[in-house]
């Protein structure tokens, strides 16, 4: 057995989306939250006797756009099953679930492959009067049917996940691209976006999986983050110590960022799977297929795969503009406005320079929010390209920018900021700055590059930064004979 | 008011429709009918007729007996099980919403077996139906009581629901008509689950034009229930005067099957009259059938363990006084409120779905049913029909069968392969046979399937047989029946003397 230091994490994900549909998966009842207990119910979703399931056609849609921007196959004939088990917030005692023929099969998002994604209904929400919070020793328990039956739609993915902060930021993909999608609120604190984890650990080199256990309850990306370090640390905790890990589910307390078992009471379900005789195959048409692809919009990872390949951006800042629509389209208009200059550098700005600046600002306003236009902020790169002002009279101009908005040209003008264009004026500064600083030439002489700083400093300092940095470079080494 | 309840369902549309017959009178005379039930038919009736959310404003169709597991707004709807005792559902059945629409009155809602499950009515919450032919025996099951009602004289007609024959089998039993139509053919929605993927509705009747009048009525796509499909066209009323140009195909190993030689007599009596009618009787295989019942009794379990888990207690029905927790309250309702063929097969089909049992029980269940769809469909491309006598024996005695499930399930023998295959069945009274153990004669049903959706045909056949067969007994005091009958005389002697022994 390796030590702990060798064994990486293998983390799947199970992301259950609601899906906004106006009404619930199986009956004609309007999806609410925070109504008040028990409005939105009729006798299907009450499972009184005699009713049946009829299936939500937009939810079918939904789910097929879903299928399409996860690049899933799509099963030409899916069909429901039942998952029988008996608890209160199940007033059928059986959950209508797709079981081995999912609507959507294999597909990717980004570098995670997508095991597959299937059309189901939630269960009503349970209210444990009571300390413990669980069914267990709370003095009485509530129903809420509103919640039972929205529609759900599970996608579970390979265990290709390695470590926490890549499951919590694969997460963010997903929810991103759900959310342009328009199928659901994918909102973690309401519940609407619920992620749980399947991890485990294996020696490096292994391709061998180690037992898995379930970790759910985490409503927070950083909970989820957590919360997967938590349960890595402890299973190589276990085997560091020569003990096993044991297949279980466990719930994430995040108030102490503690894990608990859940009691086998709850857990140990034999769901007696059967094809669910009330209803059909879900066999959707070629029109709806093409529906739901051409309905895609350009989805985050496609986007940054775009910006990587066609606009040649680093990952890291092709992945950050992409994964929010709103400054992805604010890079791009700005962009389209500075023509002339690399989209990196634009890019940079953006992610750099402006987002640096909004944060210096204080509220939480984002590029596409802000009064920088993205004219304004075109003109300005450009005016910093083109060596009119320098890079540090460009981040002043930008805070003046984000603070009342304006025209780039005309703050240069007004705060004087415009770039010693005159090179003897420039000339006659440099000179009188390498007297100054006698030591520092005679350190750069001698092949120290770095006290160079001292000399270029004196030279801003002089033009108020007003000089381009690297024409003081050059002017200096001239006036040295280097 | 003899004569108004001698009227078929039809012929009383007709005159209604014409102006010939005051539709609220003919209406109370089919009340005060109910009323006087003694066969313990019915478990709820229309007495008041007052507002009521399943009341007919302008009655123009004959009043209909509902089998009690047809859910109706308000209206008590047990499914003969004490789990349900105090329901009144919020909602109408669409099978029952159709005939109030259509004009139809509600007279009651009639016993059954316990969530349709069994072959005598014995299985009751609400106590054993007695059949009217003769009240030691059995109407036969699962819809005892509306079969039960519409031969005693307390119904025009009525529906009732088919899993594995709980129409044809207590159809045949009480001497009446019962169709098990097509799968698909008319909603499920509101009728309270047994086994989802064989329930179907359908008609009890006095004769064929009234279940054809009836599936028109009840026949069609329904968007609460996406397994309905309806019928290519409704149904109109069969006129066709003999069977020539039509075959009629006996399973080979019929013959091989144990069943009453009196019921044996009556069927080669009627596959004779088909010949005599210009029909033509050849013998088809159905080489699987034989394992319908195997299959049956497992699949119609797995699916009624599944739909019967919502009753415990929560949200509606009975709730056992429980000190404990959830699990002891559901424990406790559902052991209280559930009888004791129920909970055999809620057993059998928990078991049937159990992880690792799945394959080898409910998988290979499928399978056999897959094998069954095909015998029948490729002895369709041979004959026009497939016939057989819809049940092993007459009516049985009370109790006589109780002690022993599988005798009991043996009754299904001959109706169980149409249910499996999903195609529509008839049985029509073909005459009378005395049971084994004696006593005086007793109705033999005979049961022609067709090919899914072909209900037109089948309606069609089965009338020219019934005209050519002729048959008109009625048991005691049902109306229609000529004073100077045999029968009459005998059982109305043996109804006044009460108890008695052999009626003779």
């Amino acid at each position: 057995m390796g030590t702990v230091a060798e064994l990486e994490a293998v983390i799947g994900l199970e992301i259950h989306v609601q899906l906004a549909t106006k009404t619930k998966m199986f009956c004609g009842c309007e999806l609410s939250f925070g109504d008040e207990p028990n409005v939105h119910t009729c006798p299907v979703c009450l499972a009184h006797p005699g009713v049946l399931p009829v299936v939500n056609e937009q939810a079918v849609r939904f789910a097929l756009q879903i299928a399409a921007a996860l690049e899933c196959e799509v099963a030409p004939r899916s069909i429901f099953h039942r998952k029988n088990y008996f608890y209160p917030d199940s007033p059928k005692a059986y959950q209508i679930s797709q079981y081995d023929i999912p609507i959507a099969g294999a597909g990717r998002l980004g570098d995670i492959r997508i095991h597959r994604a299937h059309l189901e209904e939630d269960a009503a929400k349970m209210i444990h009067v009571g300390e413990s919070g669980r069914i267990h020793g709370s003095g009485a328990s509530l129903v809420d049917f509103n919640r039972g039956g929205t529609p759900l739609v599970e996608i579970v993915t390979e265990p290709d996940l390695r470590s926490a902060a890549e499951a919590a930021s694969w997460a963010r993909l997903l929810r991103e691209t759900v959310r342009q999608l328009g199928v659901s609120d994918v909102n973690m604190e309401e519940g609407s976006l619920r992620v749980d984890g399947n991890i485990s650990v294996r020696p490096v080199g292994s391709d061998a999986l180690g037992t898995k256990t379930e970790l759910k309850n985490m409503n927070s990306f950083r909970f989820l983050e957590r919360g997967i370090e938590a349960e890595l640390a402890r299973q190589r905790g276990l085997i560091g110590a020569g003990g096993r890990v044991e297949q279980e589910t466990l719930h994430f307390h995040p108030e102490d960022g503690s894990l608990h078992p859940l009691r086998s009471k709850e857990e140990a379900h034999d769901y007696r799977y059967f094809p669910e005789p009330d209803l059909v195959a879900i066999a959707p048409t070629e029109a709806m297929l093409r529906e739901a692809r051409e309905s895609l919009p350009e989805l985050p990872a496609a986007r940054a795969e775009r910006y990587r390949e066609q606009l040649r951006l680093p990952e890291d800042v092709a992945a950050l503009l992409a994964a929010d629509p709103q400054t992805a389209e604010y890079f791009e208009a700005t962009s389209k406005q500075a023509e002339a200059v690399e989209a990196r550098i634009v890019a940079n700005w953006v992610t750099g320079e402006l987002a640096a600046a909004l944060r210096q600002e204080g509220g939480d306003a984002t590029a596409a929010e802000s009064k920088v236009e993205p004219a304004a902020l075109a003109a300005l790169i450009a005016m910093v390209q083109e060596k009119k002002i320098s890079h540090g009279s460009g981040k002043t101009v930008l805070a003046a920018l984000v603070s009342k908005g304006g025209d780039p040209a005309a703050i240069v003008e007004r705060q004087g900021l415009a770039q010693i264009s005159d090179n003897s004026e420039l000339e006659a500064i440099v000179a009188t700055a390498v007297e100054a600083n006698p030591e520092a030439a005679e350190q750069i002489r001698a092949g120290n590059g770095k006290a160079i700083g001292a000399i270029v400093g004196a030279v801003m300092k002089e033009t108020k930064g007003r000089a381009d940095g690297g024409e003081v470079n050059r002017l200096i080494r001239e006036k040295l004979n280097l | 008011m003899t004569e108004l309840l001698a009227l078929t369902a039809l012929e009383a549309h007709r005159a209604m429709v014409a102006g010939e017959l005051d539709a609220g009178e003919y209406a109370d005379a089919w009340r005060r009918a109910a009323a006087g039930d003694e066969l313990n038919a019915y478990l709820w009736r229309d007495e008041d007729s007052g507002p009521s959310p399943i009341a007919v404003e302008r009655p123009s169709v004959a009043p209909i007996a509902v089998k009690d597991i047809f859910c109706t707004e308000g209206v008590p709807t047990t499914a003969g099980s004490r789990i349900l005792e105090g329901y009144r559902p919020p909602y109408t059945a669409t099978a029952v919403r159709k005939l109030i629409e259509a004009g139809a009155p509600i007279l009651g809602k009639t016993n059954m077996d316990e969530f349709a499950m069994g072959s005598s009515n014995e299985n009751s919450a609400y106590g054993p139906v007695l059949n009217p032919w003769d009240r030691e025996r059995v109407p036969g099951g699962s819809s005892g009581g509306s079969a039960a009602a519409v031969a005693g004289g307390l119904a025009p007609w009525a529906i009732g629901t088919d899993t594995g024959g709980s129409i044809r089998q207590p159809a045949a039993l009480c001497g009446i008509v019962g169709l098990k139509p097509t799968y698909g053919a008319i909603s499920r929605y509101g009728m309270i689950a047994f086994a989802s993927s064989l329930d179907q509705c359908g008609p009890f009747t006095r004769d064929v034009s009234d279940a054809a009048l009836m599936l028109a009525i009840l026949q069609g796509q329904d968007p609460c229930d996406s397994t309905s499909v309806g019928l290519p066209k409704p149904p109109s009323l069969p006129d066709r005067e003999n069977l020539s140009g039509l075959r009629f195909g006996v399973p080979e190993d019929l013959a091989s099957q144990v069943f009453d030689s009196g019921v044996r007599d009556v069927f080669e009596a009627t596959l004779k009259k088909i010949e005599s009618l210009g029909g033509e009787v050849d013998t088809v295989s159905l080489p699987h059938a034989e394992h319908g019942i195997s299959a049956y009794y497992v699949i119609a379990p797995a699916e009624a363990s599944s739909n019967l888990a919502r009753y415990d207690g929560v949200r509606y029905g009975m709730r056992a006084p429980s000190s404990g927790d959830v699990i002891e309250m559901y424990e406790q309702t559902r052991a209280q409120g559930f009888g004791a063929e129920v909970k055999r097969r809620i057993m059998l089909g928990t078991y049937a779905l159990s992880s690792g049992y799945y394959e080898a029980y409910y998988g290979q269940a499928q399978k056999v049913r897959t094998k069954i769809a095909a015998d029948f469909k490729s002895a369709f491309d041979q004959v026009d029909f497939v016939v057989t006598p819809t049940s092993p024996s007459v009516a049985f005695k009370l109790g006589e069968k109780t002690a022993d499930p599988l005798s009991m399930y043996l009754n299904d023998f001959f109706t169980v392969p149409m249910s499996l295959a999903g195609v529509p069945a008839i049985s029509i009274p073909a005459g009378l046979a005395q049971p084994n153990d004696g006593g005086p004669e007793l109705p033999v049903g005979f049961q022609i399937a067709a090919p899914a959706f072909a209900e037109q045909k089948l309606l069609s056949a089965a009338y020219a047989l019934e005209q050519g067969i002729g048959f008109d007994a009625r048991p005691p005091g049902a109306p229609g029946v000529s004073p100077s009958s045999a029968p009459y005389t005998a059982r109305d002697q043996k109804r006044t003397g009460s108890g008695g022994g052999d009626g003779g």
